[in-house]
């Protein structure tokens, strides 16, 4: 057995974690432009008419939620912050009850994401290799044949739900043959997406146990490949160095995180929006249907108008913004989705075009943290809505009068956690 | 017509290779480049402005020679 003592499982420790907690206040917001907060139903049933409200009176709004942040809304202000690495910091980029100590900088919790420069750079050039289109491009048979399998399965029926039947083992399955790790543990990962991404405002000890769970499921992964190396993510990670050195452990594990969490709700949001939006719209659908090749500029669109996606920052140091006082420590709720609908940005904004050839969207980011699996995701989403087109000739909503039928995620990534659809 | 990339600005959405992918490639990392002199012929006129406008970093410079 290979030896690395770099992985030895750490003692349970009564210790808190250091770092910032706020008090964690839930509820009804009285007005979005000084009490919003992401985790709300309002939001998560239909936030763009908020932010819509929001870009036309504030623009940027405020919470006292979550220790205090802002939330811009316009695509000028989201691009200017998400290129500004000197005033914003990402050592945590999920907009929350708990700030993690300033010293976890410039590495992060799950570099690269969490990294600033100069580590990032470092960080990130270690997973790009991986997630190149000619790389991605290896795993598309395979995601083909079981988007296949998973629409095999629904021989017979009248209903089906699109998103926990079809959408989320897709995104799942592929991550999971990417970084090694056994197929049939898929809702395990389904758990630690929860926990992590919407969890946001249960007790901190349960917020810590739920961590806990994550990385001692990681740990145990490493094990297994350090006893049986193969050729997949896990190994590299385990392998790879940086200025030299073996990674440490932590960054190890919280790069397989990262990849982990971000390779499967997000593209599983997109999916199952790109599907709640062609089950409504019967027009869009038989283009798509008649027009195979303009799928490729429809998915944009879907990317763009159904941005799954928000991140968040932290301001660096006390400052004047844009018109506003930051403060250092405050959240930025950097929200894509509501950028890609800024009507200064994009004609007919709030409309879903789906031959819209000029899109410039911001869906997988901008600057240095463009999404590292952004061809990952365009790869799956674009097969995913090819296999369910070509077998699924017509598809609505189950329920059309009830809108609580379909079932939206809370927090920064936003999709269909429950879409019943009837298919014929 | 002369098609350019700011390798300072291009972060490897891949958009221009996705869309013209006579025009640009990527390198083993994913970023953005120009194949060949980056001298674009008439018919790929068009196609290189698509490719230039769907840019997310507008990292990719048209210029009319």
């Amino acid at each position: 057995m290979t030896v690395d003592d770099r992985f030895v499982m750490p003692e349970p420790t009564d210790e808190e974690p250091e770092g910032i907690r706020s008090e964690i206040i839930t509820g009804p917001v009285s007005d979005w432009a000084t009490d919003f907060s992401h985790l709300e139903p309002e939001w998560a049933a239909d936030p763009y008419p908020i932010q819509d409200d929001l870009r036309q009176r504030c623009p940027i709004a405020h919470t006292d939620r979550f220790g205090g942040g802002w939330l811009p809304t316009t695509y000028s202000d989201v691009a200017a912050i998400a290129y500004d690495t000197e005033r914003f910091s990402s050592r945590s980029i999920i907009m929350g009850n708990f700030r993690p100590p300033r010293d976890i900088a410039p590495i992060g919790g799950s570099p690269p994401i969490s990294s600033d420069p100069p580590f990032h750079q470092h960080a990130r050039k270690l997973l790009l290799g991986a997630f190149t289109k000619t790389a991605i491009s290896r795993q598309e048979p395979a995601t083909r044949a079981f988007c296949h399998e998973l629409i095999d399965k629904f021989e017979g029926r009248d209903v089906v739900d699109a998103a926990t039947e079809y959408a989320q083992h897709i995104p799942m399955r592929v991550i999971a043959d990417m970084l090694g790790f056994p197929p049939e543990d898929g809702p395990q990962f389904r758990d630690f997406v929860e926990d992590l991404l919407e969890g946001i405002n249960l007790p901190p000890e349960d917020r810590i146990t739920r961590m806990e769970r994550l990385f001692s499921y990681l740990l145990d992964q490493v094990h297994d490949h350090l006893e049986s190396p193969r050729d997949d993510i896990t190994s590299y990670l385990i392998g790879a160095e940086i200025f030299g050195q073996k990674l440490t452990a932590e960054h190890v594990t919280g790069a397989m995180a990262l990849l982990l969490i971000a390779g499967i709700d997000t593209t599983w949001s997109a999916i199952g929006s790109s599907l709640w939006h062609l089950a409504r719209n019967p027009a869009d659908r038989q283009r798509l249907q008649a027009e195979p090749g303009l799928l490729p500029v429809a998915m944009e669109e879907f990317l763009r108008a159904y941005a799954p996606v928000t991140m968040a920052r932290l301001v660096k140091e006390d400052m004047s913004w844009h018109g506003v006082d930051m403060k250092a420590d405050d959240w930025i709720l950097l929200s894509f989705p509501a950028a890609n609908r800024d009507p200064a940005q994009f004609d007919r904004a709030g409309q879903v075009v789906i031959d819209r050839q000029v899109n410039r969207h911001a869906a997988f980011g901008l600057g240095i943290h463009r999404c590292l699996g952004s061809h990952l995701a365009r790869m799956e989403l674009r097969v995913a809505l090819q296999v369910w087109l070509e077998r699924i000739g017509q598809f609505s909503l189950a329920e059309p009068a009830n809108p609580a039928a379909v079932r939206w995620s809370a927090g920064q990534i936003r999709g269909p956690r429950a879409l019943p659809l009837k298919i014929k | 017509m002369k098609v350019r990339i700011n390798p300072e600005l291009c972060q490897g959405h891949g958009r221009c290779y996705d869309l013209a992918p006579e025009l640009f490639g990527a390198d083993e990392e994913g970023y953005g480049q120009v194949l060949g002199d980056g001298l674009v012929s008439p018919d790929q006129e068009q196609t290189a402005r698509l490719a230039a406008a769907n840019c997310p970093e507008r990292a990719i410079d048209v210029e009319e020679t």
